[in-house]
């Protein structure tokens, strides 16, 4: 138990620093390295800069950081996962800039074996989960008629465990090292025998506290789907998008404590020298494998199934049509989730187990293209003489619809245990993986960015610039991940840092100008924000039905009122605004005011994020008094919370009135737009009745 | 959320305190979470049964447990059950607060007893050998068993702040509310225990 014999700072010391790196050994590698700790230091204290300079700390510390309105977190949850986004893919170009620069290459091995670690775990766990979880949280509580997620403070509490494990990783980037284990972590290489270092350490606790908020955030999404629909609004009322959320919650219940088990297992190994894994003593790895991908191969469709949700809304909503076949997407919808708990042991068909098993997992992962294909169909066929609006949404929609399904051809070719044994752990397995989550999860985050962005701030994003980003995407990942399926089948193994055979080198400068591609997209992306942020007053939409929207978010202001209804609407079919606005029933008074009850503001949220991201530090770090005080101060905050008695705040009759009166004089006055001039400055939200 | 007036109850500091959520939502999100601290126990459970021929040479079940000592846990915890439940009994019908106190203080005893006599036992399997560095499968035994100690502690340290509670802010709704959670978070528990029993203790004796 040497582990508790370090000193009070633990294992840190002045050659933690990335810098000490860079002076000790100067190189390209370790320049890397320092530019991007310095970017970090640089960005925070920039960033705490402009915050005391425009003396914003009191608005944000009330409107935001202790804020309990579900909004509010989905929108925090969004920021932050558009910065490890960005993180994510520079990573993703210096990879490729390696691989095509390779044999001679820039980087050491181990930093680009960090850097394929960090990337992947960023983007499923702090990409795509979050941005996802950011895009639910808004938009679902306004879609079921709810005021809020069934469990606010939770909700609080989730977004800071997230949050503080992205900083951790980020802090990784200035104090010692990342994992260099992928993003799977597989034991014996991440034990202590095979990584003494702190990088599986970082690994383990951004998980570990992620993958709890994740969990929380599920039982908090299926909880608010089954109790706080709003009246009328029956199971298959709801918009197929809380239908796969609550797919996709149910999948975080199950999913997530696999992978907290294996990460807390791993842990034990490594700080108490328990023998779950090792290579000695009686452990075992496989154990390790089949943990991780009972939660990891799940976790592919907790992330494309709300993918899903958003370009149904969109298909629907662009293409002026109910969507067709909304049972058998439901349907289609749980069969997938059920099926991805069948599937896990595609992950390692080459690993030992008998033809007769490879066969059964093999056949249950091409069941899944069948619910899929389903899906694509009804999506197909609610476009078909629909009356379509080629928006950004929509874009993203329709490439998505193409290049998804080739990714998931490739799938179903994995999936036959003859072909996996060729392929498996090359770059074909990159390509395809690629295929599946850039169209699949990314796209869809970015069609739902740019779908619900009016309805969060109240105007509009640059539908050119949008259109130019989703074009840039298109391009650039097909120029990147193609011909990762061609060196795949010539052979080319994943994460090589450098490789000897030079006919691989042609298709890494493609990959490598398509990455440059994908980096074209991404500065879209920023300038479609900034320019929208200096166009706000010409594409304001105060209205808040921008889109001609189906589903009842679209009826209420934009940006959304804190208590999100005034008075909750009565539903009675499927697209329920639609039937609303046909009717004559949307945008009418209510009949009385009454006051609402809402949560309070609460600085839970905030006190875990700093107090968890200290721990966790302490615990990478084997501080240990610094852990034992971090732990007890969580402890004690949570248990001070339950003494909280004024929990809720009311907002009186009066205010209502006042803020619904101004609203419908609004409505009052402006002009209603048909859908052909949505991208025009007429547009202020409110749509024009056209069936 | 259809704030729920609260009635009367017996004993409250408080009375007009009342809880601003559906109890029943409150309720069945907590099922909710213990379905997902289910399946943390099962698989912690499909490891440990994968990894119990593991000992590499160390000692084993039939070297390791005290049944008398299991049996006055599995008695200790069963017991404490019942008290939970009594204690339930006396809240739904709004007896008093002191009944409602002193069940509430008996359970926490018996869990706390349960640990002690736990620790007592993982300190008897040390003196054997019987540490988790020793082998896979000791790994796994404390893997499992202590991750179950863990659970009746955080329940023990619940139903201290819950008593605290009773006397700061009453036995109102939201106390109440709490406490119904915690009675199904201790049975979970039990049922747990059961599992392990079972498979752990009884099966490292039929076949360790
Ligand atoms: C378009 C920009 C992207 C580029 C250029 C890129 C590039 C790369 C590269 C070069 C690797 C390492 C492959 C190898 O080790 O041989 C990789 C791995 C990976 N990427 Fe990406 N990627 C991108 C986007 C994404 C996105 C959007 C996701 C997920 C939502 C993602 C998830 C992963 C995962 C999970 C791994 C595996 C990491 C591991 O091997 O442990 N990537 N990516
Ligand atoms: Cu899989």
């Amino acid at each position: 138990m040497n582990n508790l014999d370090y000193g009070w700072l633990g294992k840190l010391n002045w050659d933690s620093l990335v810098f000490s790196g860079f002076l000790e050994r100067p190189s390209v590698s370790e320049a890397v390295a320092s530019v991007a700790g310095s970017i970090v230091i640089l960005a925070t204290v920039g960033i705490l800069f402009l915050l005391t300079w425009f003396k914003v700390w009191g608005t944000l510390w009330r409107d935001w950081l202790t804020s309990t309105d579900h909004k509010r977190i989905g929108i925090m949850y969004i920021a932050f996962a558009i910065v490890m986004l960005v993180r994510g893919l520079l990573e993703g170009m210096v990879m490729r800039a390696q691989q095509a620069a390779a044999p001679e290459g820039f980087l050491y091995a181990d930093h680009f074996a960090q850097l394929f670690s960090t990337h992947g775990t960023i983007m499923v766990f702090f990409v795509a989960v979050p941005f996802l979880v950011g895009l639910i949280n808004f938009a679902m509580p306004l879609q079921i008629g709810a005021r809020d997620v069934a469990f606010p403070v939770l909700n609080q509490i989730s977004l800071a465990v997230t949050v503080s494990s992205g900083i951790l990783l980020m802090v990784s980037l200035v104090v010692g090292q990342f994992s260099t284990g992928g993003w799977s972590a597989y034991p014996p290489y991440t034990g202590a025998d095979f990584s003494p270092g702190v990088g599986p350490d970082y690994w383990i606790w951004a998980i570990v506290f992620s993958g709890a908020g994740t969990t929380l955030t599920g039982i908090n999404f299926t909880v608010t789907v089954y109790k706080c629909r709003g009246p009328g609004m029956h199971l298959f009322r709801m918009p197929l998008f809380c239908w796969t959320v609550l797919c996709a919650s149910i999948l975080m219940i199950f999913a997530m404590p696999p992978l907290s088990v294996a990460a807390l297992m791993l842990g034990l190994d490594r700080y108490l020298d328990f023998h779950f894994f090792t290579n000695d003593l009686g452990g075992n790895m496989m154990n390790y494998a089949n943990l991780f991908w009972l939660f990891g191969h799940p976790e592919v469709y907790l992330l494309v199934l709300p993918a899903y949700g958003i370009f149904s809304e969109v298909f629907s909503t662009y293409s002026a049509k109910t969507l067709y076949g909304y049972k058998s997407l439901v349907i289609a919808t749980m069969c997938i989730a059920i099926l991805s708990f069948t599937v896990w042991l595609h992950h390692f068909f080459t690993m030992g187990q008998s033809p007769t098993i490879n066969i059964a997992f093999g056949i249950a992962t091409m069941l899944i293209a069948v619910p899929t294909g389903v899906k694509v169909y009804d999506w197909m066929a609610t476009m078909y003489r629909g009356r379509i609006r080629f928006t950004t949404p929509m874009v993203y929609a329709i490439g998505f619809l193409i290049l998804f399904v080739i990714g998931g051809l490739s799938g179903v070719i994995l999936a036959n245990p003859t072909v996996d044994f060729q392929v498996h752990n090359t770059l074909f397995l990159v390509a395809h993986f690629h295929n599946v989550l850039i169209p699949g999860v990314l796209f869809g985050i970015l069609a739902g960015y740019n779908y619900w962005f009016p309805k969060a701030f109240g105007f509009r994003l640059n539908d050119k610039w949008g259109k130019r980003s989703a074009y840039l995407w298109f391009a650039g990942f097909m120029v990147t991940f193609f011909p990762l399926y061609g060196a795949g089948l010539l052979g080319m193994p994943r994460r090589s840092f450098s490789y000897a055979d030079l006919t691989f080198k042609p298709y890494m400068i493609v990959a490598f100008i398509g990455a440059m591609i994908v980096l074209a997209a991404l500065i879209s992306l920023v300038i479609q924000f900034i320019v929208s942020i200096r166009d706000r007053k010409k594409t304001q939409v105060p209205v808040g039905d921008p889109w001609d929207g189906r589903s009842l978010e679209w009826n209420s202001p934009a940006p959304v009122p804190a208590y999100n209804f005034v008075e909750i609407p009565k539903v009675t079919d499927r697209d329920a605004f639609t039937e609303a606005k046909e009717h004559g029933e949307a945008y009418k008074r209510p009949k009385v005011y009454r006051d609402i009850e809402l949560p309070k503001n609460n600085p839970l949220g905030f006190i875990l994020c700093v107090v968890s991201g200290i721990l966790m530090f302490a615990l990478v770090w084997y501080i240990w008094w610094l852990a034992l005080i971090s732990a007890l101060t969580i402890l004690v905050a949570v248990i001070a919370a339950t003494f909280r008695k004024e929990t809720e705040y009311i907002i009186p009759a009066s205010q209502l009135e006042k803020d619904t009166e101004a609203w419908l004089a609004l409505v009052e006055k402006s002009e209603a737009v048909s859908r052909d001039l949505e991208d025009s400055p007429r547009n202020v939200g409110l749509a024009k009745l056209e069936i | 959320m259809n704030p729920v007036s609260s009635p009367k109850s017996p004993g409250s500091i408080n009375p007009h305190e009342a809880i601003h959520r559906d109890p029943d939502m409150v309720i069945f999100g907590f099922w909710v979470f213990m379905m997902s601290d289910l399946i943390f126990f099962g698989v912690v459970f499909a490891i440990y049964i994968t990894m119990v021929g593991a000992t590499a040479g160390g000692p084993g079940p039939k070297e390791l447990f005290d049944f008398g000592s299991l049996f006055a846990q599995t008695m200790l915890l069963l017991t404490s059950s019942l008290t939970a439940g009594i204690a339930t009994v006396i809240v739904k019908h709004e007896r008093s607060r002191a009944a409602f106190l002193f069940w509430v203080v008996i359970t926490l005893l018996l869990g706390m007893g349960f640990l002690a006599l736990e620790l007592y036992d993982f300190a008897g399997m040390a003196e054997k050998g019987g540490v988790p560095q020793r082998s896979g499968y000791l790994s796994a035994f404390f893997g499992l068993v202590p991750l179950h100690g863990l659970h009746v502690t955080f329940g023990c340290l619940w139903m201290i702040v819950l008593i605290v509670q009773v006397f700061t802010m009453g036995l109102g709704d939201v106390v109440k509310l709490r406490f119904l959670r915690l009675a199904l978070f201790w049975h979970f528990l039990d049922l747990i225990w059961i599992g392990i029993f079972s498979v752990v203790y009884f099966g490292g004796w039929v076949y360790g």
